[in-house]
């Protein structure tokens, strides 16, 4: 059973097309990346998913529901962290999982939600004393209080330190150790490439690529190779990277010179996502 | 409405922590009282003791100060910075969201009413009410008013930033026209043509005629009606201007 299916969603905000026939799906226990740029209709989709948005045309089930018509009970299986919400700067940080926690039939343990978050210092703090990393982080807990089977993360990390994003990503790894799906968008390439199952890129309101982070950067076939020769770098890209460094290699060595930094590699997701949403449409 | 204990004990708890709103909604009012009884407790006002007159305009004004200007201002900064449009994603309920303010912010207002009245006796010996029943229909009567009319204005005010100043610009002056201070006979014609469209005027009028003239609360049906037409008003610009999403989004 998917956790998320979504076809032909169509949304237009005036005139502006937001949305121009969306599809995918997501498969129940998985880790979804959304990617785009600002624009594309991330949010967007996000919004329509947990029930913000009215969409204009295409169907969307999460969770064997319609957002727009669904209740209580659905709510008590979906956690959601938006892109930008403040919560109550007078609570401290206990209080504030215990209160969403409170919302939810079957809540999760106030103190074990911060530790899975790593916040457990900060247990009595007030809100309004957190930095902006550790408010996020609190977000991420509030969203976890209620022990939903599908969490929607709009940009979590951003503001994160790396190693807070480190910490981040493994407390999402749990969670989907636990079988919780999680739909992710996210700006961070990394983040997507070492925690997504599966991804899908949107640019301006249609998905122009879809699979595994394997999938997408097997793809193109260009391998790089890049070295040093007379102190300048160059850079090579090739669909026939065996032969060339032959050539590069056997030319090398007949003069007695070392290929200096040489380096192979195979496109990052990041280099795809660049050639997918750059350039003309 | 499972969920009212729960989510009414986090909105008491809120109220009591943010000093600026209790200070302004609930402390200030008394202080005021305190102040003004002191100048012109001795006095004769239109006819009665100083204190007995300023202490019906203190619930005046300590009405719209908590469950008009307090619940709107709290209502648009809770509005603006997403907590709002966060909690309808959780299963919490609408209603009983909004049931939990509410009752916050008349429990503080009862709370501020039964301080009034009894420091009126313990420093102007201001005797207590002699119409109870009457006094609490009418106190109820403006709490349901002004809370539809601030949770109505709340939809109108679109920034946290600005909302403090635009509410306090009309709840304000609406305090001093509809003579919370003092007594409007000596207002001039124009200043009185206000006064007499402005809710609060006729919720005052009612309180005084209450207290300091023992009339009970159906033989004032005029301004009754005048009170309730306005919480309609509120309650229809409440229902169909309530967002719970920001409305200034970047």
């Amino acid at each position: 059973m998917n956790a998320v299916e979504v076809t032909g969603l169509r949304k237009a905000y005036g005139t502006t097309e937001a949305l121009r026939g969306v599809s995918f799906e997501i498969h129940a226990g998985e880790v979804f990346s959304l990617l785009g740029p600002n624009g594309a209709g991330k949010t967007t989709t996000v919004e329509i998913l947990e029930g913000y948005r009215n969409r204009d045309a295409g169907d969307a089930t999460v969770l064997g529901a319609d957002p727009n018509r669904a209740g209580g009970e659905w709510r008590q299986r979906i956690g959601v962290v938006l892109q930008q919400s403040e919560l109550y700067p007078n609570l401290t940080v206990h209080e504030m999982i215990a209160l969403f926690a409170g919302y939810y039939e079957r809540p999760r343990d106030v103190d074990e939600v911060l530790g899975l978050v790593g916040l457990e210092e900060k247990r009595d703090a007030r809100v309004r004393a957190l930095s902006g990393g550790q408010k996020r982080r609190l977000d991420l807990a509030v969203a976890l209080a209620g022990d939903p089977e599908l969490l929607v993360l709009d940009e979590p990390t951003t503001g994160f330190d790396p190693a807070a994003r480190r910490a981040a990503w493994e407390t999402i790894r749990s969670l989907r150790a636990l079988g919780k799906t999680i739909l992710l968008t996210t700006h961070y390439l990394d983040e997507a490439e070492q925690l997504a199952d599966r991804v899908a890129v949107l640019r301006d309101g249609k998905i122009v690529a879809a699979g595994t982070p394997a999938e997408l950067t097997g793809a193109t076939p260009a391998t790089e190779i890049r070295f040093r020769r007379n102190g300048e770098e160059v850079v090579l890209h090739t669909e026939d990277p065996t032969r060339v460094l032959n050539e590069l290699t056997g030319e090398a060595l007949a003069q007695g010179l070392e290929l200096e930094g040489l380096t192979v590699r195979r496109p990052t997701l990041e280099e795809v996502y660049l050639s997918l949403t750059e350039g003309e449409a | 409405m499972r969920l009212l204990p729960h989510e009414l004990r986090n909105q008491l708890r809120l109220y009591v922590r943010s000093r600026e709103l209790a200070f302004f909604t609930f402390l200030l009012p008394i202080v005021i009282f305190v102040l003004l009884g002191s100048v012109y407790g001795e006095d004769k006002i239109d006819g009665v003791d100083g204190s007995s007159y300023l202490l019906a305009g203190m619930l005046g004004y300590g009405v719209v100060a908590t469950v008009f200007a307090g619940l709107s201002i709290v209502l648009v900064i809770r509005r603006e910075s997403g907590v709002l449009k966060r909690l309808r994603a959780t299963p919490l309920p609408a209603p009983t969201y909004i049931a939990a303010m509410l009752v916050t912010f008349l429990l503080a207002f009862g709370f501020e009413v039964i301080c009034l009245i009894l420091l009126a006796r313990a420093l102007f010996d201001v005797p207590l009410p002699g119409r109870p029943v009457s006094l609490a229909l009418v106190l109820l009567l403006g709490a349901a008013a002004f809370s539809a009319l601030g949770i109505g204005l709340a939809g109108f005010v679109r920034s946290a930033e600005g909302s403090s100043a635009v509410v306090n610009a009309i709840y304000l002056p609406m305090a001093f026209l509809s003579g919370a201070f003092f007594s409007p006979h000596s207002f001039p014609d124009f200043l009185r043509a206000i006064a007499d469209v402005l809710p609060l005027t006729y919720f005052i009028r009612l309180v005084r005629d209450v207290m300091l003239h023992g009339e009970q609360i159906w033989s004032e049906w005029e301004s009754v009606a005048v009170v309730a037409a306005w919480g309609l008003v509120g309650l229809v610009a409440a229902l169909r201007k309530f967002h719970w999403e920001p409305r200034e989004t970047a």
